[in-house]
């Protein structure tokens, strides 16, 4: 369970590395934004939410069943969209309307 | 460049020690009834910092229609089989949908039947859409004036007084600033300690876990450290949660109705006696030590949308389940959702570790506030709970601060005013004891290798996952002797930057609440939670001799334990010995 962060798409705004509950981002000497301790990512997905633009993904270690389906979220007014990538590339989005409850 | 700290000397009303559940909502007590000036101070950002990080899938703690407050306090008295503070678990239970009503005037979303009122999920729970409930409380308590929010400052102990609590030490993780924050009272609220034992997925993803792995026990050591006392360590919390993610089990047994079911098929839950939180983990445990593992909550053939309700559930609170679901191709429709037991956690939000208060959330030490999970006695109170604890908390501070209490005049006030300093050499001395930790050189073991070993003799010696979560009094007296040396040899970490000053307070803290839980495992001799504290050597449960609490506080180092008699809901109970 961690994130990766694309240094490619990363603008360097730093809102990820202010909301990490465990202080784990930092940004490297190009001013982007990297994970110093991935081992130590609780999967909370704070810092997908902050980033707009799409630079962190996150994924399943592979020792708790990941196989390379990563997972991104863009927001749009009340909608929070949950972008899955399998490895194969096949992409699904479940939207969450934020003004909905769950029913569960 | 020197690593060293330099101070800044801060000075404030009441100071709020972490910035999750308890902590903002203390700080939006007091900011909306005084202008009494308020700090927190937050070792990551209040945004989404602690338990509710990721969200939360509902409010597990409100009084529906047809319940009340006392049947409230019955099923936590009868799922702790007795040992909480009535008092204070009544007191919780009073304000619960005061709180939820605020939260939902701050924006919270909350399922409303047709008639406007909140659809019940169960006896006790209510529907929400919690993916942003942390955001909404950072941003509430933002907006207030008098309270100023550090970020990302770690706090390591108190600054006591002739027995008072006057502040506290911290230091910054972005500049070499150690604080010192005085504060004419003050409230715990860092919520509770995981990491203490080897975890579930002990490789790349050891931070998968049920509770963040950021709250490490700070709150409960600097206590004890301050000689504060404690109770009921001894009831561990273990979740029962879904297999790799770790995330909840809840969601699908009372959203879906799912049952625990063996490698069989059989429900074997009912064979271990009524339906508790520890005996639904003990069943699990069982089955598994009888060969009739793995078990599952029994999933197969809901609904397709039943299951696409589940993922947008799971991705409000843990998105790691609804991932593993697609990551597979194959979600809960098809395929049952194998659990398992965490390691065990110290929280007094769950189970009841924590400081020992009086009815107001008064520690032992004068000026000392507690709310949340470092709270202890008051189990089963959750988010919304922790919301009350706070307010409680906060109200009792600011009646100290305010001095009417004790019916002080304005003299006694600006005398506790100046009373508010602590000495020179007291700073001098704690900047020597954490600079050390940044000079030059290397120790033996790295700080990573201290919590490694940490983690692995409680595992085998404190009840952890591989000893079944049983304990016996000569496992506990080598882990007590193997948590002393590694105690003793965490003088000489070193950091090379102040994230591993961080990390060795971390590892410090942690090490202090095991040395306090081993002492506890051992003192009550009965076995009354099962896995929670399964003594091989009692086990039998012995109301005659335990229904009381095992509570502790350090002297001269050493760990005392003192057993107190039961309060009951009637009283209003006040430290007096």
């Amino acid at each position: 369970m961690s994130i990766k962060i694309d240094r490619d798409k990363c603008t360097g705004c730093g809102k990820c590395l202010k909301v990490c509950p465990g202080n784990l981002l930092y940004k490297d000497e190009d001013a982007k934004a990297y994970i110093r301790y991935p081992r130590d990512c609780w999967g909370c997905t704070a810092c997908l939410k902050e980033c707009q633009i799409g630079a962190i993904t996150y994924y399943l270690g592979a020792d708790i069943g990941g196989k390379g389906t990563t997972l991104y979220t863009k927001r749009e007014k009340q909608f929070l969209y949950w972008h899955v990538v399998k490895a194969d590339g096949e992409e699904q989005v479940i939207t969450i309307n934020q003004q909905d409850s769950n029913r569960y | 460049m020197s690593m060293k700290l330099k101070p800044i000397i801060l000075k404030t009303d009441i100071l709020i020690i972490g910035g999750g559940t308890s902590g903002c909502y203390a700080a939006i007590t007091i900011a909306e009834q005084s202008d009494a000036k308020i700090i927190i101070a937050e070792k990551a950002n209040i945004k989404r910092s602690g338990c509710l990080a990721a969200g939360v899938n509902a409010l597990n703690a409100y009084i529906v229609k047809g319940q009340t407050p006392e049947t409230y306090l019955n099923y936590a008295k009868k799922d702790a089989e007795g040992i909480v503070r009535e008092d204070l678990v009544l007191t919780m239970a009073e304000g619960l949908n005061r709180v939820t009503h605020k939260l939902e005037s701050l924006g919270l979303v909350i399922l409303k039947d047709s008639r406007g009122d909140y659809v019940a999920r169960g006896h006790r729970n209510i529907k929400i859409n919690g993916e942003n409930i942390k955001p909404i409380l950072a941003s509430a308590v933002e907006h207030q004036e008098n309270v100023q929010v550090l970020n990302r400052v770690n706090i390591i102990d108190y600054i006591l007084k002739e027995g008072k609590v006057i502040g506290a030490y911290g230091f910054s993780i972005e500049k070499n600033t150690l604080y010192v924050i005085y504060a004419k009272a003050v409230i715990c609220a860092t919520g509770g300690a995981a990491g203490l034992y080897m975890p579930n997925n002990p490789g790349f993803s050891r931070h998968k876990m049920w509770y963040p792995p950021f709250n490490t026990g700070a709150g409960y050591a600097m206590g004890i450290r301050a000689g504060a006392e404690m109770t009921t360590f001894e009831m561990r919390f273990i979740a029962l949660r879904c297999k790799d993610t770790i995330a909840p089990t809840g969601t699908i047994a009372q959203g879906v109705g799912a049952e625990q079911v063996n490698s069989l098929g059989e429900e074997y839950e009912k064979k271990y006696g009524v339906p508790k939180t520890s005996n639904r983990l003990y069943s699990t445990v069982m089955e598994n030590k009888s060969g009739r593992g793995p078990c599952y909550l029994k999933t197969k053939g809901v609904t397709k949308e039943q299951e696409q309700e589940l993922y947008k559930a799971y991705l409000n609170m843990a998105p790691s389940q609804t991932l593993r679901w697609l990551n597979n191709g194959k979600g809960p429709a098809v395929e049952n959702v194998e659990i398992e037991g965490t390691e065990p956690y110290i929280v007094g939000g769950h189970t009841a570790s924590g400081y020992w208060l009086d009815t107001h959330r008064a520690s032992t030490l004068g000026g000392l506030y507690a709310a949340g999970d470092v709270a202890g006695g008051c189990p089963q109170k959750y988010v919304t709970g922790c919301f009350v604890e706070g307010e409680i908390a906060a109200l009792s501070a600011l009646e100290y601060v305010l001095g009417s209490r004790d019916g002080e005049d304005n003299d006694q006030a600006s005398e506790k005013e100046n009373s508010l300093q602590g000495s020179t050499e007291e700073i001098e001395r704690k900047l020597q004891e954490v600079n050390a930790f940044l000079e030059s050189g290397q120790s033996r073991y790295s700080i990573e290798e201290v919590e490694e070993a940490m983690q692995k003799v409680m595992d085998e010696y404190a009840g952890g996952i591989s000893a079944g979560y049983v304990v016996n009094s000569e496992k506990l007296g080598i882990a007590a002797r193997r948590i002393e040396e590694l105690l003793e040899s965490s003088t000489a970490l070193r950091a090379t930057d102040l994230h591993e000053l961080m990390l060795i307070y971390e590892v410090v803290d942690r090490l202090t609440v095991c040395k306090v839980l081993i002492k506890h495992l051992e003192a009550r001799k009965e076995t009354r939670w099962h896995s929670f504290h399964e003594y091989a050597d009692y086990p039998q449960q012995d109301d005659e001799n335990w229904l009381r609490y095992v509570n502790s506080y350090q002297k001269d180092g050493e760990i005392r334990i003192m057993l107190r008699d039961l309060v009951k809901k009637d009283e209003i109970y006040e430290h007096k010995d």
